[in-house]
Order: C-alpha cells, then sequence, then structure tokens
C-alpha cells in the first residue's frame, strides 16, 4: 500500500518527514495558546473565550461547542496576527529587531528532530517481535543533542531585547541570559543518574531517549519501573529547571509584565510577537515530551504495563502501523497532561522576585543535583560489585 | 556531497570567524562566534564526531557565548575608537602573519595527512570517548580539571571585596 513512499529518494522523504512534524507542532503550539486561555479562564472561575463564530458557520446543529470551546478563537487569533500591521519602531536596530523572532523557531522546531514519540512493533524473519523507534533521527547522542539546540533558544530573546534599544527588554535579555546558564546546570547533572542506571557496565553507553524508554518497559519489578520513582529528586529538578529552562510561570523573568511591562518583547506586535509566542509554546512541548521519555515511561500506558502487553492484548502487536498509532497516542497524551500541568502551576504559584530565582538555582538546585548525582553514583556502584 | 558540505561549512565558519574580528559591534561580535561555532560543529560532523559536535554546541555555543553576550550587555560595551597602530604591533603582526602563510604553504605544497586506515577510529562513540578519557588521557583531563579550580577560586577571591577583618571569615 505504502511502496510508492519507499520508491522515493531519501532526501525527499527526510524533507517530507521533517514538514509533516512540523506541521503537527507548529498548529499544536498554536492550540495550546487557546488551551492556556480556556485553562486559566477555568482556574479563575470565568467561561474565558466563548463567544467567537464564523457567521456562515452558524447553521451547522451543535458547532455551539466548538463555539463553547473557543476553537473558532484560535483561528481569529491566527488571522489578527498575520494580517495586522506590524510596524517597527524607529529606533531598534532593524535586522537584529527581525531576526529576533526568526532565530526564535529555528531551536523550538529542531530539538522535535531528536525527540521520539512512539514505537512499533514488527516481526523479524524469526519470529521475535522488535521495537523499534518512530522519530526523525535516532541519535546515540539523542539528549546531548536536544539539550544543546535547546539552549540555543535563548539567542533569540537577548537579541530581541538588545535590538529593542530601550530599556525594558534590554533587562529583559539580560535576565533571560543569566537565567539560561543557572539553570542549565541542574537541568543536565540531574539527567545524569538516569543514564548511569541505563547504561550497565559492558553495555555499549547510549545517551539515546529511545534506550531510556526502552529500559522502562523491561518485564519484572524494576524493569518496569518507571524512573520518577526511582529518582523523585531527579524528576523534581528538572522538571523545575524544565520550568526555567521555558520561561514559565513562576520563572518569566525575560518576560514578567508586572515590572518589565513585556520584557524582551515590549516592542514586538502583530506576527513577530506571535512567533514568540508558539516559539515557547514549542519548547514547552518538547520539554514535556523529554521529561515523559526519561520519567514518565514514554508511551508505555502504566508504570509496570509496558506497551507490548497492551498491544498484546488487543492483539495488534504483530500491526506496525495500529501498534505505533496507540504508543503517539499515549505520548501525546502525557506530553497534553504536562502541558496542562505547566498552566496548572502557572496560574497557582506567584512570580519569584529575581534574586530568588538567582538563589534558588545556584544555592538550591545546584547543590541538590550535585549531591543526588553522587548519592545515586555510589549506590549504582555498589549494586554493580554486589 | 560530504565535500561540497565541508567546503560550505569551512567558508561559513571562516566567514564567521572574520565577522568576529572585524565587527565594531561587541553584540555582533558574539553572535558571528555563535555562528562559528556551529560552523565548526557541522565540520565534527562531517568528520563522525557527533558527541564532539553536540558537546560544542551545548558548552560553547549554548552557555559561554551567552555568558558572553550577558557580560557585554551588563557593562554595556561600545566598540569605541580603534587604537592606533604602534611600532610593536606592526612589527609583532606582520611577523605573525609571515609565519602563518609560511606555515600554510608549506603545508599546501608538502604536507601529507597519512591516511592510514588500519588506525582504529577512537572517541566517536561515548563508550569509547569516555575510555579514552579515564585511560590514555587522565592525567590531562586531572591536570585541566586542576586548572579550572584554580581559575574558580581566583574568580572568587577577586569577585569578593575584602575591606576589613571581619570579611575574612
Amino acid at each position: 500500500m505504502f511502496d510508492f513512499y519507499f520508491e522515493l529518494p531519501l532526501w525527499l522523504r527526510l524533507v517530507l518527514q521533517g514538514t509533516a512534524v512540523i506541521l503537527v507542532l507548529f498548529p499544536l503550539a498554536a492550540a495550546c495558546s487557546m488551551a492556556e486561555r480556556k485553562v486559566s479562564a477555568w482556574i479563575q472561575g470565568r467561561p474565558g473565550p466563548n463567544r467567537t463564530i464564523a457567521p456562515f458557520l452558524t447553521w451547522i446543529p451543535g458547532i455551539q461547542i466548538f463555539q463553547k470551546l473557543g476553537l473558532f478563537q484560535l483561528a481569529a487569533d491566527g488571522g489578527k496576527f498575520t494580517f495586522k500591521e506590524d510596524p517597527i519602531p524607529g529606533h531598534v536596530n532593524k535586522f537584529y529587531f527581525v531576526l529576533a523572532p526568526i532565530a526564535s523557531m529555528i531551536p523550538a522546531l529542531t530539538t522535535v528532530a531528536f525527540v521520539p514519540f512512539g514505537a512499533y512493533f514488527t516481526q523479524l524473519a524469526d519470529g521475535t517481535i522488535q521495537a523499534l523507534p518512530i522519530a526523525l533521527t535516532n541519535l546515540d547522542v539523542g539528549l546531548l543533542a536536544v539539550f544543546a539546540l535547546g539552549s540555543l533558544g535563548v539567542y533569540s530573546l537577548i537579541l530581541a531585547g538588545w535590538a529593542s534599544n530601550s530599556k525594558y527588554p534590554f533587562l529583559g535579555g539580560v535576565r533571560a541570559s543569566a537565567q539560561l546558564i543557572s539553570y542549565e546546570l541542574s537541568m543536565t547533572l540531574s539527567v545524569l543518574p538516569v543514564f548511569l542506571w541505563v547504561n550497565a557496565p559492558g553495555m555499549p553507553g547510549t545517551l539515546s531517549l529511545f534506550d531510556v524508554v526502552q529500559t522502562q518497559s523491561q518485564p519484572g519489578f524494576w524493569g518496569g519501573m518507571w524512573y520518577v520513582f526511582l529518582m523523585p529528586v531527579s524528576a523534581f529538578i528538572f522538571l523545575v529547571a524544565l520550568f526555567a529552562e521555558t520561561n514559565r510561570q513562576p520563572f518569566d523573568m525575560p518576560e514578567s509584565e508586572a515590572d518589565l511591562v513585556g520584557g524582551f518583547h515590549t516592542e514586538y506586535g502583530a506576527f513577530k510577537w506571535s512567533l514568540f509566542f508558539v516559539a515557547e509554546y514549542a519548547h514547552m512541548i518538547v520539554g514535556s515530551g523529554i521529561f515523559c521519555l526519561l520519567f514518565l515511561g514514554g508511551w508505555n500506558p502504566l508504570p509496570w504495563v509496558p506497551l507490548q502487553t497492551v498491544t498484546d492484548l488487543i492483539g495488534i502487536t504483530g500491526n506496525p502501523l495500529l501498534s505505533g498509532l496507540l504508543a503517539i497516542t499515549l505520548f501525546l497524551g502525557k506530553v497534553g497532561f504536562f502541558i496542562f500541568f505547566f498552566m496548572w502551576v502557572r496560574w497557582t504559584l506567584p512570580r519569584f522576585r529575581y534574586d530568588q530565582v538567582m538563589k534558588l538555582g545556584w544555592q538550591k538546585l545546584l547543590p541538590l543535583s550535585i549531591a543526588n548525582l553522587i548519592v545515586y553514583a555510589l549506590v549504582i556502584a555498589w549494586l554493580e560489585t554486589r | 556531497m560530504s565535500d561540497v558540505l565541508f567546503h560550505l561549512f569551512a567558508i561559513f565558519t571562516v566567514a564567521c570567524a572574520l565577522g568576529v574580528v572585524f565587527n565594531k559591534n561587541a553584540v555582533a561580535s558574539a553572535l558571528c562566534l555563535l555562528l562559528s561555532l556551529v560552523g565548526v560543529a557541522g565540520l565534527f560532523v562531517l568528520l563522525d564526531a557527533f558527541l564532539l559536535a553536540v558537546l560544542l554546541v551545548l558548552v560553547y555555543a549554548g552557555a559561554v557565548v551567552a555568558l558572553f553576550l550577558f557580560i557585554i550587555m551588563l557593562l554595556d560595551m561600545q566598540g569605541g575608537d580603534r587604537k592606533k597602530f604602534t611600532k610593536a604591533t606592526i612589527f609583532s603582526s606582520t611577523l605573525a602573519g609571515g609565519l602563518l602563510v609560511t606555515g600554510l604553504v608549506s603545508f599546501a605544497t608538502r604536507g601529507q595527512l597519512e591516511t592510514d586506515p588500519t588506525v582504529p577510529v577512537v572517541g566517536n562513540t561515548l563508550r569509547a570517548y569516555a575510555e579514552q578519557l579515564f585511560t590514555v588521557y587522565l592525567l590531562p583531563v586531572q591536570i585541566v580539571g586542576f586548572l579550572l579550580l584554580i581559575a574558580m577560586l581566583g574568580v572568587i577571591v577577586l569577585s569578593k571585596k575584602f575591606e576589613g577583618l571581619d570579611d575574612i571569615k
């Protein structure tokens, strides 16, 4: 059925796959902005956007559900951002001012290339079932590549703050760079115990995210355990650092409307501003995905219940298409929950002061992550020698 | 294909490196440095040294240049006027340039790179890389770590203001 696809040249297939992933990620990130408005409204006990509808669609029965969900508001917002006048203030450095929103999209959309978002099963010739990743690339250094590209995302903020050539955006840009450096260390250190556990002696070393999920899908008590139970401190540090790296409240120092007007994007409007917005949500989606892969068993439905148990139960293990779709659905469900969690925290906790952010990063999280790493290294070394 | 890519990345890297030197604006220079580092990472990828490429982007492009930008913006550095050449700088730069050209010419005309396929490639996988670090190159790693520790202590001493005996505790 799909033979014609595999006859295409490799580069064309890669381009098509990449485009397909971006075509899913970009609207998903845009839809997150609407979800944010609905979730914030729900938490604050108000209806949120629920009235927008295209007049020529009102005759369709039952469409009021989508109207109440604010789906048409999303389309209207998209149209507004695209067609609104986009003035460039006279005092900015024009080249870098235009470059910043474009630069924000590059790391946001390239990190997803290294994130596996599902697995499918194929039956080999000798009858064994093999799990294969559904991802654009499955690199041996997958996680490091995500970190490396994700850390480039801060340059768009710095650039926007600097190119705007006015006080508030500038402060936002400076804060963004300081915050990134402060939390990058704890984030990297917090995932090291996971890879110490995954890379048992005698195995070829790997930082592949797919292999991390595979080690959480083994049979038995230790094999099926999600790492959030095994390493709760790591998971907590990673989550806090993730909030800081994606500039979400309570860590949105570069933006912080209360004291910096709009922070780095004060001078931006219309389509350029919406690009920053979409990039932030894309970072959130990818970050949540990484968290699910590392600590929440990726596409395994429940702890100690690997995906293959479920596919065996409904009898679709031999079917790559159905098992793959099920894996992607489970994974996206977890990611969706984490997007909700991000919003939940945003509308629950007040914003930190800047000195609190720095103090938390350097004096609390960093020593904690180092201690966590040492403890796990010692315990794993002790377990290996037994 | 990989030859074309090599030339593209090489030209890109050198052009950005020149941009670092010739830009009058310190922020633009730092961004050129960033692009230059990305170009070098691309060259590493062409050599199948994925780990090195990723680490270069993670550490240098991701953190170090962000720190540079932070410092540049915090101190609000303006490029300022260029200093005039003195006799010493003219002499030393001519000497250094001459040495560089001589080296490049002699390398291009007489240099030979050994392409011995029997030499094992180490360091292209994570495990091999770590093994080399902890066995063959253990002493350099220790020395570099010690140097970094000294630098860190130096920064702490320099950045802390000692005004009276009460501060030393």
